[in-house]
Order: C-alpha cells, then structure tokens, then sequence
C-alpha cells in the first residue's frame, strides 16, 4: 500500500525539484509511470484483498498524541477506498498521458507535473486514510493543488483571481468540515472511522448532535464538490488548463464530497434531515446548474456547469440513501465527464486557445477521433440508451421516484436540460460551418497520439461503464455487481426501491423521451437550420439570465464581498489606524517623549546644575523644617 | 570688650549673609575661579557658625568639624584649581557656561 501512495510523492519531489534540469519528455514520463505505478499497485491489491472483503489498514506512524487523543497517519484500503484509488490513479494516469501532448509547448512543464503528482498524493490521503484527520489533510491538499493548478497560468491576473476565489470558497466549506471534526471528536473521543461509526450505529448519541455532525460535514462537501450556495468557483475554475478541468475538477476532487457523505453514511442514515438537506441542496443545484448550461458559449463552461448539475445527481441520490448509485454515477460520470474534458482540451489545442463553440462548427471532419469520441461522450452523459450514463442516471431516478415522484420530476427535468444543452454544444461545435474567420480552417488539425489514446480508452470505458450496475431486468446473474460490491461497506443492508415493473418500464421510457426529444430538437435548430447561438449583445429576457448565470457572481459581490469590503475599509480606518496604531505608537513614543524633555535638563551645564541642586536642596531643607 | 557685646544671632546673621554671597557667587557667576572662591567662603560662613554655636553652647564638637571642613575645603581646592589648570590649558578658558560637553 506504501507504494500506492508514495509514488505520486516521489513523482512530485523528482519533477519538482530536479524537473527544471530535466528534458520536458523524461519528466513527462517520471511523472506519468509514478501515477501509472500506483495504479497498477492499487490494482493489484484490490484484485487480491479488495475483491475477496478483505480490508488491508496499515498504521504507518502516530502523528500527534496529546493527553487522551491520537491521531495516527493509518490507511484502509476496503472496497470503497479502494475504487476511489483505481478511479483517481486510473483516470490519473490517463489525463497524465494526455498532459504530455497538452502542455508540450508550455514553459511550466515540470511544474504543472510536479502540481499534478501532489494533487494524486493528496486525493490518495483523502480516500485511503482511516480517520477523519487524514481525510481532512488530503482535503486541504487537494484544495491547495487545486488553487495552484487553476492559476497555473499565473500571469494573466482572471486566472490568478479564479484560483483564489476557488480557494476562498473552498476555506468556507472547509470551516464547515473543520467544525464538524471538532464536533466528533467532542462526542465520541476519536477520529477513528470505525470507532466512530461504531458508536453511532451503537445509538447512543442523540440526533440533535448527529444532525448537526452530518450538516456540518455536508457544508464541507458543498464546499468541495461545488453545491448552491459554493459552487460559483467551480465554472471559473475552467481557468487552468483543460486536463486540470478533467482530473480534477470533473471525475476526482470534486467527488471528495460524494465520498466523504458516503464514507460516512452510518451519519447520514441516522439523521433524516440532513438526508433531505442534502437531497434538496442537489436537487436544486442540479436544476439550476443545468439552467445556466443552456446559454455558455465557452466550451468548457458548459462542462464545468454539466459537472456541477451531474454532481447535484449524485447528491439527490445520497439523500435518498442511495449510496450505491451516487457512487455508480461518480465513476461513470469521471469516465465520460473527463472524455468530454479532454475531448474539449482536444479541440481548444486544435484550435489553438480557441474556446468560444461560436467561432467553431464543422469540426467533425478535422478531427475524426475527437469527434467520435466526443459523441460517445455526449451520448453517455445524455443518457442514450445501454451507454454508462443511461444506467447510472435512471438508478438515481428510479430511487428518486421511490423517494418522492416530485424529485424525480424536478431530476427528470434536469436530465432532459442536460440533453439539451449537450446536444446544442456538441452540434454547434462539430457540425454545420466553419466559422472562425481568425483561424483558417486548413489550420484546424487534430490532437496527436498522447492526446487521443486517453480519449479512446475513456470512450471505451465511457460506453461499457454502465455493466457495472445493470439493472435487476437483465438478470440476476448479470445486475447488481455493484450493489454487492459494495454492500458490505455499508451499516445498513441498502434495498432496492420497491417499484412494480410497469412504472419502472414507464421511468424508463420518460428518460428515452426526454433523451429523443432534446436530441431531435436540437438537431432540428442547429443542424437542419443550422443556426448559431446569437452573440452577447442580441441576447434578451430569459437567456440573458441565463447567460449571464442568473448574476450570482454579481449577487455575491453585491451581497458578501462588498459588505466585507467595506467593513474591512471601516475596521482599518478605525480599528487598526486609529485604535490599534494610536496605544501600539503611543505605548512607545509616550516614554520617548517624557525622555528627550528630561535630557534637556542634562545639557552639561554646570551652572543649570548647580541652580538644581540649590532648588532640590532647599525643598529638602523645607520638607525638613515645615 | 567689644565681642562681649556681641550676641549670638549677630554671628548667625553674619555667617548667613557670607553663606548667601557665597551662594549667588555660584549661581551668577561664570569664571570658574570666582566659583571656587564662592564655595570657599560658603564653607567658611558655616564654620564661623560651627566655631559660634561651639563657643555659645559651650561643647568642642563644634570647633573639631571646623577642622575637619578645613581639610576637606583645602583638598577641595586644590584638585579644583589642578582641574582648572588643565581645563585653561586645553581651552584657554575659565568660563564655566562653555564646559558643556558632557551633555546628554
């Protein structure tokens, strides 16, 4: 196990240390086995212990002991770790490999490795790690390379400051995640997933304090994976370079929450609200999220919304206490959403840092692997039939109609936005007419091997991911792998919604006919009609709000940063130059002044001291004498 | 006898009044000789005082302080005036108001 985790450590002290007098290709290729290492290694173990429900935990050293409390650095390996790890240091090492290709002509090569291997560390300490201290390390770490990574481009000041508003953003759920391990710890003395659990399982702690523990903790994961009211620095996050998008700000860091509320789903089965906080919290992110998609035009900004509203999916599904299915959705959807993202990146290098889908169009015939692949991404996200998407999503449905139909609907709806904003990008991308006039097309070329071998194998696993779960009408044999899998991790024995096999067929079929009529539809505007989204400046009513993502940014602005602004202007004007400055300054210049007026008196003066000591003495002789 | 008619205030009006010209000689005065002078007659006004009181009240203690200021005043004046010496010869000086650089 100290492989699988210390590989990408090595990665990043080798690349980033000697990475500067290093040629770029040897530390492209350091960098790329580490991660492809600790994927191997991670496969080996979970073939060997995972699968068969052993779990491996390892006590490497303890960090901190003060009084009653121990912090140990200890790993656990189980089966939900464990394909965590496969999907971080498989994907990893893919996105790696891309990398090589992307960032050929970039100055900061070894850098943007050297962040990458860190980022892999830090996600493996986040998952890996058997107590909620390590978790909390890998969360800050991640949220540290996160920042790095998003201004990596540090010279143009909109990505310096995307970087840091992802940062400040992260730090409020942190809080949250930070209040919520004090709060733990409060009760049940330990940081110990599995002491804890126990203990909670056990039903002694009342549900207040569970409530609040999970809240607390839920804060942190709106924080990581970019639920209402945090999620504005997910889309400007796109910011860093686009195989950052994919590796960490669509299949792994952001899922740092899906996972934290999973592996702490002992929590969340005990508190009924902070289930439905949580469901609602994503249902409502989901919607929205998709809403805003509708009308980007930067073509990673519409993924980057996807990738919000896909996680407000994933934590409808937690909050209907289907655990299985959000962690089904997560690994299908880092397949497809990191093959859009990369597929994305394909296109930006092909058309070199070009990223508004209206200055492209008719793309499918430059860049035949691109294009495929891309279209296998957009059909597994849209849900088109047997691909990994189509199942994942209609799980996540199916235990949403059980829960309550109305949240299906309002997820139903979601998904069919989904649709359509895909479709739209996709089809405005690739087909119609070329529209640049910047950029001749002839220039147009398509991405070499090291960008598009990643794109086919995600393809690949994008179009069969969905095996992992079929549904129980494909047989016994067959259905639930992943159910069974990960059953065991679970407090609880986890059920299937009890649905009659005619309203599950007609869940199905809503889902096709919202797949059909988006797919149609949008074919119809931008493909038949061959229409382009209109400019900025023609924008009205609806759309213009939607464009401009229903002014969040500026309600925030208006409504927290200003506010804080001006308390900031007002506390250093009178607090910290007035109050502060005056008793710090005056402490020292009060004894300096009374000083230089006595050593005046000292001026070497015989005479003055003379007249001195006549005056003392004759107030002796009158103290004396009256 | 003239001193018989002498009372014993007329000696501590004496010796006050030599004590106070001793005493304005040293806080007017600048030439650092004068300023010896001054304190040699301030010392000399509090003996004729001691030797007075001595003689009134009957009691010699007051005539041995007499000598023992008479030492002190004698040693006193010569290391003031060997000071004095060396501080003409570096400065050509006797002003007192000009010896000031050991101000702080």
């Amino acid at each position: 196990m100290s492989f699988i985790i210390l590989l990408p450590l090595l990665g990043f002290l080798v690349s980033g240390i000697a990475g500067k007098y290093l040629p770029k290709q040897v530390v492209g290729i350091i960098s790329t086995a580490a991660v492809a290492l600790s994927f191997g290694f991670a496969l080996h173990m979970f073939l060997e212990k995972a699968v068969l429900g052993e779990a491996v935990s390892q006590k490497w050293f303890t960090f901190l002991q003060v009084g009653g409390m121990q912090i140990d650095v200890a790993f656990t390996f189980d089966r939900l770790s464990g394909w965590m790890t496969l999907i971080i240091t498989g994907i990893g090492s893919l996105i790696h490999l891309y990398s090589m290709g992307y960032m050929k002509e970039d100055e900061g090569y070894y850098k943007f490795f050297a962040y990458l291997n860190l980022f892999v560390f830090n996600m493996l300490l986040l998952v890996l790690g058997s107590n909620f201290v390590m978790l909390f390390f890998g969360w800050e770490g991640v949220g540290l390379c996160s920042y790095l990574l998003i201004g990596f481009w540090y010279k143009n000041l909109n990505y310096g400051k995307a970087a840091r508003k992802a940062f400040v953003m992260n730090r409020i759920g942190d809080l949250g995640l930070l209040l919520g391990l004090f709060m733990i710890y409060k009760e049940f003395k330990s940081f110990d997933y599995s002491t804890v659990f126990n203990l909670i399982a056990s039903g002694n702690t009342s549900s207040a304090t569970l409530t609040a523990i999970a809240l607390l903790l839920f804060v942190g994961a709106m924080g990581k994976s970019a639920q209402i009211p945090l999620y504005t620095w997910l889309p400007d996050a796109m910011a860093g370079p686009t195989p950052v998008s994919a590796l960490i700000h669509a299949a792994t860091m952001v899922t740092a929450g899906v996972y934290l509320v999973v592996r702490s789903q002992a929590l969340y089965f005990q508190s009924a609200l902070a289930s439905d906080v949580i469901m609602w919290v994503g249902l409502a992110t989901s919607l929205f999220a998709a809403l805003i998609g509708l009308k980007q035009n930067d073509i990673k900004k519409v993924l980057a919304y996807s990738t919000v509203s896909q996680l407000g999916l994933m934590f409808v599904a937690l909050g209907c206490g289907a655990y299985t299915a959000a962690m089904f959705h997560l690994t299908t959807h880092a397949f497809f959403k990191a093959l859009l993202f990369l597929g994305s990146g394909s296109v930006i290098h092909g058309m070199h840092h070009e990223q508004d889908i209206r200055k492209m169009g008719g793309l499918k015939s430059k860049m035949p692997i691109t294009y495929i692949t891309f279209l296998i991404g957009t059909l597994a996200i849209t849900g088109f039939p047997f691909l990994s998407g189509f199942f994942s999503k209609d799980e996540i449905l199916l235990h949403a109609f059980a829960h309550n139909p109305f949240v299906w609907g309002l997820s139903l709806i979601s998904a069919s936005i989904t649709g359509i904003y895909m479709f739209r990008m996709f089809f405005v991308t690739f087909h119609g007419t070329y529209r640049n006039s910047h950029y001749p097309m002839e220039k147009v070329h398509e991405s070499p091997i090291s960008m598009t071998l990643p794109l086919m194998i995600l393809a690949v696993l994008s179009v069969f991911g969905g095996l992992l779960n079929l549904p129980h009408y494909f047989g016994h044999t067959l259905a639930g792998a992943f159910s069974e899998f990960l059953a065991p991790m679970y407090s609880f024995a986890e059920h299937n919604p009890e649905v009659s096999a005619s309203t599950e067929n007609l869940l199905l079929g809503a889902a096709v006919a919202v797949f059909i009529i988006a797919f149609v539809a949008m074919r119809h505007k931008y493909i038949s009609k061959n229409n382009v989204p209109e400019s900025d400046e023609e924008m009205t009513g609806l759309g213009k709000v939607l464009a401009n993502k229903f002014y969040v940014d500026e309600i925030y602005d208006t409504a927290v940063v200003a506010p804080v602004e001006i308390a900031g202007t007002v506390t250093d004007g009178l607090v910290d130059d007035i109050a502060v400055k005056g008793i710090a300054d005056g402490i020292g210049s009060t004894p300096a002044m009374m000083s230089r007026g006595l050593s005046k008196i000292q001026n070497g003066n015989i005479e003055y001291y003379l007249v001195y000591m006549v005056i003392a003495v004759s107030i002796l002789l009158a103290i004396n004498l009256f | 006898m003239i001193f018989q008619n002498l009372d014993i205030s007329h000696y501590i009006y004496l010796s006050t009044v030599l004590f106070s010209i001793g005493l304005f000689g040293v806080l007017f005065r600048r030439n650092a000789i004068v300023l010896l002078m001054c304190i040699e007659l301030m010392l000399n006004a509090v003996n004729l005082l001691f030797t007075a009181l001595s003689t009134y009240m009957g009691d010699a203690d007051g005539q041995i302080f007499v000598f023992f200021i008479m030492v002190v005043a004698a040693a006193e004046a010569a290391v003031g005036l060997a000071i004095l010496v060396m501080v003409y010869r570096n400065t050509r000086k006797t002003d007192v108001s000009f010896l000031d650089q050991l101000k702080g």
